[in-house]
């Protein structure tokens, strides 16, 4: 049996990531939506979902007094972070001319259009970058039993994580530059893409994660 | 490796069932949308786009159930339009559970919607839906305008331009459809999609037309859409999805197929 948190924060719906999680949860598992931090510190493991702006995002956690139960949650349980999840892991955003983000990790936020060109012509590249893209699993971790290596998972996201700490990269995807779409460190696992809307590939891994124990 | 092209099939819905309009007349029943969604999820598409075609506005709640029924099983984006006329419309069906809504007369009757949905509920969510008519052919320089119900009303509109135009608004993808192809199975209007696409910096996906699994494939290459939309190709199964993933990879095509599948790239 495993009690797993979604944090809800109020910035995007919820509804597929609880359906995905619903679906892969065993019949005695407990999937609770919450912005409670008591709810989320007495889970056994938390999804930390995202959408949206940055700012948005950071101002949400603060205002509904989450920002230290995220990050202890972060340093104890297993922690899944999807999307924008994962990108306040980092240290700061470019997003909203500049956003401080929980700085768990080391490495920044960077916006697309700064680094590919962007553009509709040949061997440009239009932002948002969105749809289906393959992830290279660049170290075995539990989370990708049984995941095909370079299997497609779906993105929308016009800003991507640049990681300072190479160790902490567990999947790279190309999108004119190749960037850490996936990272992992002790009980973090933390991707760019939606699972909850990846079809097989993303269902095993919440599956995975379900299981795992960090 | 690189950022996959995008099949999407389209169920038109009607009071809760699959449905799709040749030229917007003839209507055939394909079946009920959540097993229909889960055979396309099945065999690999790359999202799912519902348009609602309820003329009743009573049976707008009949959708939002179909959306909330499809997106508890099937686990792949999905997008719903048809009826979107308010920022509460759209927040209803994300609710539910659908991705992106695609907006179309609302637009044209008061563009500043779209930013307004735009800001509410984020670029990603909100798909403009443009119904273009060629309306100079021969030598001239080729134009098209927009159209509203169901092709029936002309607006006066250029369609390059009112794509920038929704663009700059906060639209995050154009569903482009060929009024004069629309279930004539001849293949895209590779001259519109193509104009559409280099005009603007969002993804522009093709739509109307499609009869051979190679007017997927020039809908990509000819015209530079980044994902191609079709429906009775798929509904009465002529083709497969995947026999259109498969055909359009050994065509170059950067599609999805899963590692290990016949045709992985």
């Amino acid at each position: 049996m495993h009690r797993l948190a979604i944090i809800d924060y109020g910035i995007g719906n919820l509804y597929s990531v609880i359906k995905a999680v619903e679906h892969v949860a065993g019949p005695a598992d407990r999937v609770r939506v919450t912005s409670n931090p008591e709810e989320i510190a007495t889970s056994d493991k938390v999804v930390f979902p995202g959408q949206g702006a940055a700012l948005d995002c950071m101002r949400a956690l603060h205002a509904l007094d989450l920002f230290d139960a995220v990050r202890e949650a972060a340093r104890q349980k297993p922690f899944l972070g999807i999307c924008m999840g994962m990108q306040v892991l980092m240290q700061d955003s470019e997003e909203n001319e500049g956003t401080g983000c929980l700085a768990l990790y080391d490495g920044r936020v960077k916006y697309f259009g700064n680094h590919i060109s962007a553009g509709a012509g040949e061997g440009r590249y239009k932002i948002p970058h969105m749809g289906w893209n393959s992830i290279r699993q660049e170290q075995d971790h539990p989370l990708w039993a049984g995941i095909p290596q370079s299997s497609y998972f779906y993105f929308v996201h016009s800003y991507f994580v640049q990681c300072a700490q190479p160790d902490l990269v567990a999947g790279t995807t190309d999108y004119g530059i190749p960037f850490a779409s996936v990272i992992a460190r002790d009980n973090v696992f933390a991707m760019q893409c939606h699972p909850e809307k990846s079809a097989d590939p993303g269902l095993r891994l919440l599956s995975n994660f379900m299981h795992w124990d960090g | 490796m690189a950022l996959a092209k995008r099949i999407i099939p389209c169920l038109d819905v009607d009071a809760g069932r699959v449905v799709k309009g040749v030229r917007f007349v003839d209507i055939r029943d394909a079946g009920d949308p959540v097993e229909v969604a889960k055979r396309y999820d099945r065999e690999g598409a790359d999202e799912i786009t519902f348009l609602d075609i309820t003329a009743s506005s009573d049976n707008r709640d009949t959708m939002v159930h179909v959306v909330e029924q499809v997106a508890a099983q099937v686990f792949i984006p999905l997008t719903v339009g048809g009826g979107i006329r308010k920022v509460g419309d759209i927040r209803t069906m994300l609710n539910a559970g659908a991705d992106k809504v695609a907006i179309n007369t609302a637009a044209v009757f008061e563009p500043e919607f779209v930013r307004r949905a735009s800001d509410k509920t984020g670029s990603q969510c909100i798909v403009v839906a443009i119904d273009a008519k060629r309306v100079r052919s021969g030598d001239e320089v080729p134009r098209w305008e927009i159209f509203t119900h169901g092709g029936r009303k002309p607006t006066g509109l250029d369609a390059v331009e009112w794509a920038r135009r929704m663009e700059t608004l906060g639209a995050g993808e154009i569903l482009l459809t060929s009024m004069d192809r629309d279930g004539v199975k001849t293949g895209f209007d590779l001259e519109l999609t193509r104009a559409v696409s280099e005009a603007v910096n969002i993804p522009v996906i093709a739509s109307g037309g499609v009869g051979t699994l190679e007017h997927l494939v020039e809908g990509v290459t000819q015209g530079k859409a980044d994902a191609v939309l079709a429906a009775s190709i798929f509904h009465f199964a002529e083709y497969t999805i995947r026999e259109a993933k498969q055909y359009m990879a050994r065509r170059g095509v950067t599609v999805r197929i899963p590692p290990g599948e016949p045709g992985a790239q």
